[in-house]
């Protein structure tokens, strides 16, 4: 297999990559309603702004986002450190777990401790439940970008430190840490896209107050297509595309 | 406490009531018999795992192995090609690596819905054929397995071609061209060189989309119509309209089980994990 | 502890009968060692001998299974890192990537909260000349600068005694030639004693006031180098520190062995040429006794020639033989 065949078939997979995409980016300038070109407008990224729902979507999605990828972001970072000074074979288990459950199953489950704990607590499906999901199937995806850094981590700098006068803490706050910033800044940008990104286990352990923004696109793509829900597609690509650019670019 | 003990201790909390236990109140809803308005009641029973074996269920399991199964073949006939090319692309592979991984780093419902927009009955495809004269009225693209199944490989694609082009890049250059030198061709050395010492990738890129496939919720339900496409949609649904948490519980144990035994499978053997 | 500081008196470091298990293996196998004030020790030996593991237990980086570690007139075993008066400069250096040159050197005065801290750590950067380059990182060091900043990094706080971890390791063969003298000056100059980690037999016999030789987790023999490689305590030590030719249980060195043509005495050895290795300074003959072992002379080059295939006549002097 020389010469062109791979190469032509490698040039249709990309194609059936990105041409989805690019249409669908495409149309939202559309100034018709229907998958027809009938010239270029911004009216369906005017519709999209106005939308009431949207603007609710996106605030709590920026809300459950921003509070679940910095707890993750702290406790991820805390864990691949903590693991990297001495492995925890079980803890990292679960956390690999929770990258291996389907989606649907760990939202069910979620939903099943939350429903059971609240008949005892007399609480309701709401901010926080979303929170506590996100912020535990995110860890480990911090932890896995944090690590890789870690492991071309000489030891000896920490050792280093304690030798001349660091303590511990002390140890891992001026050496450490100002080590592993790209990385955790990185994965904090990670943490951010996979949780705003989520709508499967969102949408079992959401309260009606909590609505985000996938959800609310989600209940839009049942209900028909839409331009404006291309104009927030574009929105979303553009968006994450823009976050995940910087993500990487702080990986290495 | 010393730091180390202290940093793992959050992650600990987490993982134990959030990952581990509501894992473990599914596995216990296995064994319960359903409530009245949702939830589960006393007393224990075999049941709901012994409906598993019920024909309407076996029905969902096989079209779900099928779909997982296809949708990995398809990726495999996509990705093999993709990833040989890029990985014998000398100084541009990061640049077609990007390319292949940009897709997958927006939203997946966007991606999906994507899908939507192409193949309704006044999507792209349609609308592009009426107008050119083609046929008369659209064909039914969007809602059958098939629009699951361009879903599935589109969203799981990258996971086929990335450990693909792992192993295909740390190939020894010089094995394909000593087997040239020994008088094979082009084809024989993809055979008989190539295709054997690229299998670890083979086998973890079938295992990546495979899993995720099997398990699969968004996709068939958005681009499978209503119906109960998936063993993903099976469990949702017995958790919210149906209300037989039990059953449901049972479907997503051996979701978990199946997906837990394939990885782990795949982690045993060394060349697979070096490339993950 | 008065009692103690009386008795350790010029005793710097004391181990008594140190012992490091590891899961399965026993690295360290009770060890005692006593260091003199103001010293340049080596402790050298194969790789594996354990050697660094007590290195890391002296700087309080492991803990021993047993046995006790002494600084200074006080037992230290269960002191952290940064709470003892030794300083060490590992192997790959360990400096901090994210910090200069300067900040590095001055990072532990900071810890211990010293007054100018920067000026000492600049005068400490004059020391080991590298004064042009206190606003880099590390990256843009070479390998020899690098080593000269762990070192101003570690002497700069003054320790009782810096560890050194195979710190040549790392150079080019002729930049580890010169470090070795400027480590020995550097020693001199700072009147720190020094332990200085090696497999390298040549580095320790060169740059030590004592050596010690490691193998299997024990010290066989603590010793000027002169006396360790004349009067090696075991045949380890013996093999270890230079090239031997074996006679039975009798063991000579290289330099001490003889070839001559006529037979001298009834104690000389037939034997035949094989070949004439040149060495530049020296030659190699390597000869075959009729029980097929080989014997190797070294003499210096410019002497008689004997051509390869001449029956020769193996002497040593009687005071050169060591045996066990």
């Amino acid at each position: 297999m020389k010469g062109r065949g791979p190469g032509l078939v490698a040039a249709l997979a990309l194609v059936f990559l990105h041409a989805p995409l690019v249409v669908l980016v495409a149309f939202s300038f559309n100034t018709g309603r229907f998958t027809v070109w009938e010239g270029f407008s911004l009216v369906w990224y005017r519709a999209a702004l106005a939308d009431p729902q949207l603007a609710e979507g996106l605030w709590n999605s920026l809300v459950i986002a921003g509070c679940a990828a910095s707890l993750a972001t702290i406790i991820g970072t805390l864990v691949a450190y903590g693991m990297w000074r001495r492995p925890a074979p079980l803890l990292a288990g679960a956390l690999y777990l929770s990258l291996l459950t389907p989606e649907v199953v760990t939202g069910v489950s979620l939903l099943a401790l939350f429903q059971g704990g609240f008949r005892f607590l007399h609480l309701r499906l709401g901010f926080y439940t979303v929170i506590a999901a996100h912020t535990a199937f995110s860890i480990a995806y911090v932890m896995i970008v944090v690590s890789a850094r870690l492991r071309q981590y000489d030891r000896s700098l920490e050792e280093a430190a304690m030798d001349l006068g660091a303590t511990e803490w002390g140890a891992f706050r001026r050496v450490t840490l100002p080590y592993l910033a790209p990385a955790i800044a990185s994965a904090a940008l990670l943490a951010l896209v996979v949780s705003f990104d989520d709508y499967v286990i969102t949408s079992l352990v959401a309260g009606i107050d909590s609505e985000t923004l996938p959800m609310v696109v989600y209940a839009m793509a049942r209900r028909g297509v839409s331009p404006v829900l291309n104009a927030v597609s574009a929105f979303i690509i553009v968006g994450f595309g823009s976050l995940i650019v910087i993500s990487q670019r702080l990986q290495k | 406490m010393t730091l180390r003990a202290w940093s793992l201790l959050p992650a600990r909390l987490v993982s134990t009531f959030l990952l581990v236990v509501p894992l473990g109140i599914v596995l216990v809803y296995c064994f319960l018999t359903r409530g009245d308005y949702g939830g589960v009641e006393q007393p224990w029973t075999l049941e709901n795992v012994e409906r598993l074996a019920d024909p309407l269920y076996l029905a969902i399991l096989w079209r779900s192995l099928w779909l997982a199964g296809a949708a990995t073949g398809l990726a495999a006939l996509a990705g093999y090609p993709l990833a040989l090319f890029i990985a014998r692309s000398g100084r541009w592979r990061n640049l077609w690596l990007q390319l292949v991984l940009l897709p997958f780093w927006t939203s997946f419902l966007v991606r999906t819905y994507a899908w939507i927009f192409i193949l309704r009955d006044t999507g792209l495809i349609n609308t592009t054929l009426i107008r050119l004269g083609l046929i008369h009225s659209p064909l039914p693209l969007l809602y059958n397995d098939g629009a699951v199944l361009a879903g599935l490989v589109y969203n799981y694609l990258p996971f086929f071609v990335l450990p693909l082009y792992a192993t295909l890049e740390r190939l020894d250059n010089a094995l394909p061209e000593a087997a040239a030198d020994l008088g094979a061709s082009p084809w024989r050395t993809f055979w008989r060189i190539t295709l054997p010492l690229s299998r670890p990738g083979l086998v973890a890129g079938s295992v990546l989309v495979f899993v995720p496939c099997l398990g699969a919720y968004l996709t068939p339900d958005l681009l499978g119509g209503g119906k109960t496409v998936m063993l993903g949609n099976l469990v949702q649904n017995q958790f919210t309209s149906s209300r037989d948490w039990p059953f449901g519980a049972a479907v997503s144990m051996v979701v978990l089980l199946a997906s837990a035994l394939l990885l782990a499978g795949l982690l045993r053997h060394k060349t697979a994990r070096e490339l993950l | 502890m008065p009692v103690y500081a009386e008795r350790l008196m010029g005793h710097v470091l004391e181990l008594r009968n140190i012992v490091k298990d590891y899961p399965g293996h026993r690295a360290v196998d009770g060890v005692s060692l006593r260091l003199e004030s103001g010293k340049f020790y080596s402790l050298v030996g194969p790789s594996g001998c354990g050697k660094t593991t007590t290195l890391r237990m002296v700087g309080g980086f492991e803990r021993p299974t047993s046995g006790e570690v002494w600084l200074n007139g006080t037992m230290v075993n269960s002191l952290p890192p940064h709470q003892r008066d030794v300083s060490t400069v590992f192997q790959s250096y360990a400096l901090f990537p994210h910090l200069t040159v300067l900040e590095n050197v001055a990072f532990g005065l900071r810890e211990r909260r010293v007054p100018d801290a920067v000026g000492l750590a600049d005068a400490a950067l004059a020391r080991v000349h590298l004064s042009s380059k206190a606003g880099n990182k590390p990256g843009q060091l070479s390998g020899g600068e690098r080593q000269r900043v762990a070192l101003a990094r570690s002497l700069v706080l003054e320790p009782q005694i810096l560890l050194l971890d195979e710190p040549l390791a790392a150079l080019d063969p002729n930049l580890r030639r010169q470090m070795r003298a400027e480590l020995k000056a550097l020693q001199r100059s700072s009147g720190i004693t020094f332990l200085f980690i090696t497999h390298d037999r040549e580095e320790a016999l060169s740059l030590s006031d004592h050596v010690a030789i490691m193998n299997a987790g024990r010290i066989e023999q603590l010793d000027t180098p002169e006396s360790a490689y004349h009067r090696p305590a075991t045949r380890f030590v013996a093999g270890f520190l230079g090239a031997m030719n074996w006679f039975g249980d009798v063991g000579v060195r290289p330099e001490r062995t003889r070839m001559s043509l006529a037979r001298r005495d009834d104690a000389s050895l037939p034997a035949t040429l094989e070949s004439v290795l040149f060495l530049g300074n020296s030659l190699h003959l390597h000869a075959r006794l009729p029980n097929g072992s080989t014997v190797v002379a070294e003499i210096p080059s410019g002497g008689v020639v004997l051509r390869e295939g001449t029956s020769v006549w193996i002497e040593w002097d009687p005071a050169d033989e060591m045996r066990w």
